[in-house]
């Protein structure tokens, strides 16, 4: 829908999870996520086009395990970026995620710093990139990548936080504010650049890269 | 002492906080508040100091001793201006080209409205990516709780250390008891599960060295000291050239956790 026809190839599509820490009952978790998701993790990733403009992208997947952050999810993401730092590509990242995935324990966590550091060396080479946020982007994935493009855009009302307003509610036991990590919210306190629909990203995104064409990038 | 029994000692009542290391190990501590765009987050301390004879910056996550000071620390769950003082303090220490050490002893960044509003998840990773590439050698130590993002947001070093009998976790054995069965009594089992002790730790590659410990803290002490002023001399940064292959290195450290 945003890349334009035929334009995409996809990267390291037969990646799959592995139980990295023996973790119980994972496995099982994780042969369910790909029947239902029909993807082998919860990120794709790959290059494509879009209004003429080659770039890298990254796409999260919500059917899987709540699009949550394994290994080989911070190592696809890794990946792209650092393809896209050698090739002198932008990088467009969609994500979607519940935050790190317990399952995998502290490797999960580290893929945080393991992911941001790629982005830091994309970027220290001139690259620009940018995030879409969707419904719901919270967590681990939150409190790195998602909140580190150049430009950030979120989808009209999309939940986009830290922690998940349930554990905040437990933490404060307080009623939230309506609208409180909306997109819409988060534009008014300064975090995201704008809020775009989906039917106008394509434009959006295209508009953005011609923008960008000229530079070092 | 099974993995809960660790995270109860982790936890314990009476267990030094990141403020008694900093008065044993250094000397000359000078205090520096404030992030400059919002406020002063007493969860962290910052500063400078002299280990030996080097110039060192210094930034703890505070729990605090009594009830008074560990309510005014907020349990050493830092907000957003926390994190953001820390990383004022660290551009400084680049500035100045004096070695950061951090003292990491927290159950998480803070969960709550005004963390949420200004912008919690935003600071968290600000403090990854600036910290990838931070030109002077960095050296975190968890000494207690290590919770998730709100710890490492102070921890993407050249070298983690580790108490032996500290812990650090992708999540609380509590909340992923509770998320993952519903059954917050099943913490002992997810505290196994989670690969969360110092032993666990090393042998996944997130950690470089646990620091042994001894009933008696001056030891500990003395230990850490000794260990700081040996693989500061080590790391030499002098040179450009020697400081490119330490950022090479510490990148490589955390590409290599899950790579395929």
């Amino acid at each position: 829908m945003i890349a334009d026809k035929k334009s995409f190839t996809e990267h390291d599509a037969k990646l799959t999870a592995v139980n990295i820490i023996s973790f119980p009952e994972y496995d099982e978790k994780i042969e369910k996520a790909r029947k239902e998701s029909r993807e082998c993790e919860a990120v794709i990733t790959g290059v494509c086009k879009i209004g003429g403009y080659p770039c890298a992208v990254f796409v999260m997947e919500p059917r899987f395990i709540m699009g949550s952050m394994g290994s080989i999810v911070g190592e696809k993401i890794t990946r792209v970026f650092e393809y896209a730092t050698k090739k002198h590509l932008p990088v467009i990242g969609y994500t979607v995620s519940g935050g790190a995935r317990m399952q995998e324990g502290i490797i999960s966590l580290l893929q945080m710093a393991k992911v941001s550091g790629a982005v830091k060396n994309h970027s220290d080479a001139g690259n620009l990139y940018l995030t879409v946020l969707t419904n719901p982007t919270t967590g681990g994935v939150t409190a790195s990548f998602a909140m580190l493009g150049d430009i950030i855009i979120a989808e009209p009302n999309a939940l986009i936080g830290f922690a998940g307003p349930r554990v905040i509610e437990q933490t404060i036991r307080q009623k939230l504010p309506a609208n409180f990590q909306r997109a819409e919210y988060l534009l008014k306190t300064g975090f995201i650049d704008d809020i775009v629909g989906r039917r106008e990203q394509k434009a959006y995104l295209a508009r953005v890269l011609k923008i960008h064409s000229g530079g070092r990038s | 002492m099974s993995a809960y029994d660790k995270v109860l000692a982790a936890r314990a009542k009476g267990r030094p906080t990141a403020s008694d290391y900093i008065n044993n190990i250094f000397s000359d501590f000078t205090e520096m508040h404030g992030d400059r765009r919002f406020g002063d987050d007493p969860a962290v301390i910052a500063g400078i100091a002299i280990l030996e004879q080097t110039p060192v910056t210094v930034i703890g996550l505070e729990k605090g001793h009594d009830t008074k000071e560990k309510i005014s620390r907020n349990f050493g769950s830092a907000h957003p201006e926390g994190y953001r003082k820390a990383l004022r303090q660290m551009k400084l220490a680049e500035k100045f080209a004096r070695p950061v050490i951090c003292f990491v002893d927290t159950s998480g960044a803070y969960c709550g409205v005004d963390a949420e509003s200004r912008g919690q998840g935003q600071a968290i990773a600000e403090n990854l990516y600036e910290m990838m590439t931070l030109k002077t050698p960095i050296i975190s130590i968890f000494i207690g709780e290590g919770g998730s993002g709100g710890a490492l947001a102070l921890a993407v070093a050249d070298q983690v250390w580790i108490l032996e009998n500290a812990v650090y976790s992708v999540i609380s054995p509590e909340g992923c008891a509770s998320i993952l069965w519903k059954d917050a009594k099943r913490v002992k089992e997810a505290s196994e599960c989670l690969k969360m002790t110092a032993g666990d730790l090393k042998s996944l590659g997130a950690i470089e060295r646990i620091i042994p410990e001894n009933e008696n803290f001056a030891a500990v002490y003395k230990s850490i000291s000794k260990l700081l002023v040996k693989t500061l001399h080590d790391f030499n940064t002098y040179s450009e050239k020697k400081l490119e292959e330490m950022l090479k290195k510490r990148y490589r450290k955390f590409r290599k956790i899950g790579e395929i």
